[in-house]
């Protein structure tokens, strides 16, 4: 009983934030519609649809959950709550491509009349454009790893409620964006804002800054981030200990996160009509 | 559409650059003006009286947590804060330091009160339910942690080093870390004061 009452408290919100909890069951549930609503053939894999439903549950639960409380007082914790929002969540929601799912689970005509229109619109378009360029994507989910764990910045956000907050969206909603736009199905040709080459480049080169950084900080024998000693630590841990851990999180799951991103890619481009088999092909099938 | 992103990045530090130079006040200690909610609480005095934010409304109030078995930090920080009171130019007129227990099974009211008298009239010791013990460390996102009971049945506890410092109106003004030295804290006490007051 004492377990079950443990474990209940655990899974409380430690902060609730209504938006957390209406984004995270408001998108889970206008998939579970959206399924309903699609013919058997045409429902993703049962692989897919756990990918989207687990994203979303570990982003629930490293925001919501009394993990929440732990990320606020043990740096490494910090820093797997930031591999779930960042890399991890977001890559299993936008890896089950449930863009279409969730259209069609919108309800009272929607799709047509808010979602469509909303997409074609200039303004979204260009803002959403600018977000996802080549450059700026990179740049921005590489920066805002950076930015959040600049000592000073990282010191107010852990003691101001409204900047960590603002972290943990910026860290979300970036995430959601950027492999969005990595993990892409379609070939250039087919609609893809960058092509799976350059993609893969990409991948590969922010990957650097994030080892460094999270080398640096884990191999560092001076505490960077005294605000959990000035806040007191969740248990007893050394800070340098915290320290070392969060670095190594910072650097090698992350990076990891990157290389199977690379390794979808390259089975997707090798059967694409891009791939370097793609001339092999199409001579092939050339009457001779 | 190439040259967008250029034109945002050098905007953005435009930006941060004129915030960085408006800032004019000198802080010695952390400045967290108005980083952090504003001070409220309610709590047991070393009295027994019942005491909240308001009754400490129109001093500056230094809040610290700890504990009286603390074997090191407490007793070094409350008495540099009370050196440091001594040494600004009206000797901590209208100041109260607020030390908070996070071990409130052994400190007993009379246990908190025999300690703080030993720092200055200053002091006050402050105890809580457990509800208004969280309620206040949950505000201040600081935390606590028992160590292992030796064998007489003594523990640590691991807990915040930090004083928040709140202005008259229960503002939150500055953070104070052990690394601060006594002649930092009463420079910028002073300097708290004179704003205050004007």
């Amino acid at each position: 009983m004492d377990d079950l009452k443990a474990a209940v408290s655990f899974l409380l919100p430690w902060e609730f934030s209504p938006s957390a909890l209406v984004l995270c069951a408001g998108v889970v549930l206008l998939y579970a519609r959206g399924l309903m609503d699609q013919p058997l053939k045409e429902r993703p894999g049962l692989g897919r649809r756990l990918a989207f439903i687990g994203g979303w549950a570990a982003i629930y639960f490293v925001m919501q959950t009394r993990w929440d409380y732990f990320s606020q007082h043990m740096f490494f914790m910090h820093r797997i709550q930031h591999l779930v929002l960042h890399h991890i969540g977001p890559f299993l929601v936008v890896f089950a491509q449930p863009l279409p799912v969730l259209a069609r689970g919108l309800p009272f005509g929607m799709a047509g009349r808010v979602f469509r229109p909303l997409c074609n619109n200039s303004l979204t378009r260009f803002v959403y454009r600018l977000l996802q360029n080549w450059l700026v994507a990179p740049v921005l989910f590489v920066g805002l790893i950076y930015l959040w764990l600049t000592p000073s910045i990282h010191f107010n956000a852990m003691l101001s409620a409204p900047i960590y907050l603002a972290m943990n969206w910026s860290m979300l909603l970036d995430g959601l964006l950027f492999w969005t736009l990595m993990l892409d199905p379609r070939t250039r040709r087919e609609g893809a804002l960058i092509g799976f080459g350059p993609r893969i480049f990409l991948l590969l080169l922010s990957m650097v800054p994030q080892i460094y950084l999270g080398a640096h900080i884990g191999l560092s024998t001076r505490e960077l981030y005294d605000v959990y000693s000035v806040c007191g630590r969740a248990w007893p841990l050394s800070p340098l200990m915290d320290q070392n851990f969060g670095g190594l999180i910072t650097w090698i799951p992350a990076a990891m996160m990157h290389v199977i991103a690379v390794l979808i890619l390259l089975a997707r481009w090798m059967r694409s009509d891009e791939g370097p088999s793609a001339d092999a092909q199409t001579s092939a099938s050339l009457p001779v | 559409m190439q040259r967008n992103p250029i034109i945002l990045i050098s905007a953005l530090t435009a930006c941060i650059a004129l915030v960085a130079c408006a800032e004019k006040t000198h802080w010695r200690t952390d400045n967290i003006d108005g980083l952090m909610p504003t001070l409220e609480f309610n709590m047991t005095d070393d009295a027994g009286q019942a005491v909240n934010a308001r009754t400490y409304r129109g001093k500056t109030v230094l809040l610290y947590f700890g504990y009286t078995n603390c074997p090191d930090v407490c007793p070094t920080t409350l008495a540099k804060l009370g050196q440091a009171l001594d040494a600004t130019r009206n000797h901590g007129a209208a100041t109260v330091v607020l030390f908070v227990t996070v071990d409130p099974k052994r400190d007993t009211v009379e246990r908190m009160h025999e300690y703080v008298q030993s720092f200055g009239s200053w002091f006050v010791g402050l105890r809580g339910t457990p509800d208004e013990l969280e309620a206040l460390t949950k505000r201040y996102r600081v935390t606590y942690s028992f160590g292992k009971p030796d064998k007489d049945g003594n523990y640590d506890v691991t807990h915040s080093t930090a004083v928040f410092v709140f202005d008259g109106t229960g503002r939150s003004r500055l953070l104070m870390l052990p690394r601060d030295s006594a002649a930092d804290i009463t420079a910028d006490l002073d300097q708290l004061y004179a704003m205050s007051a004007s």
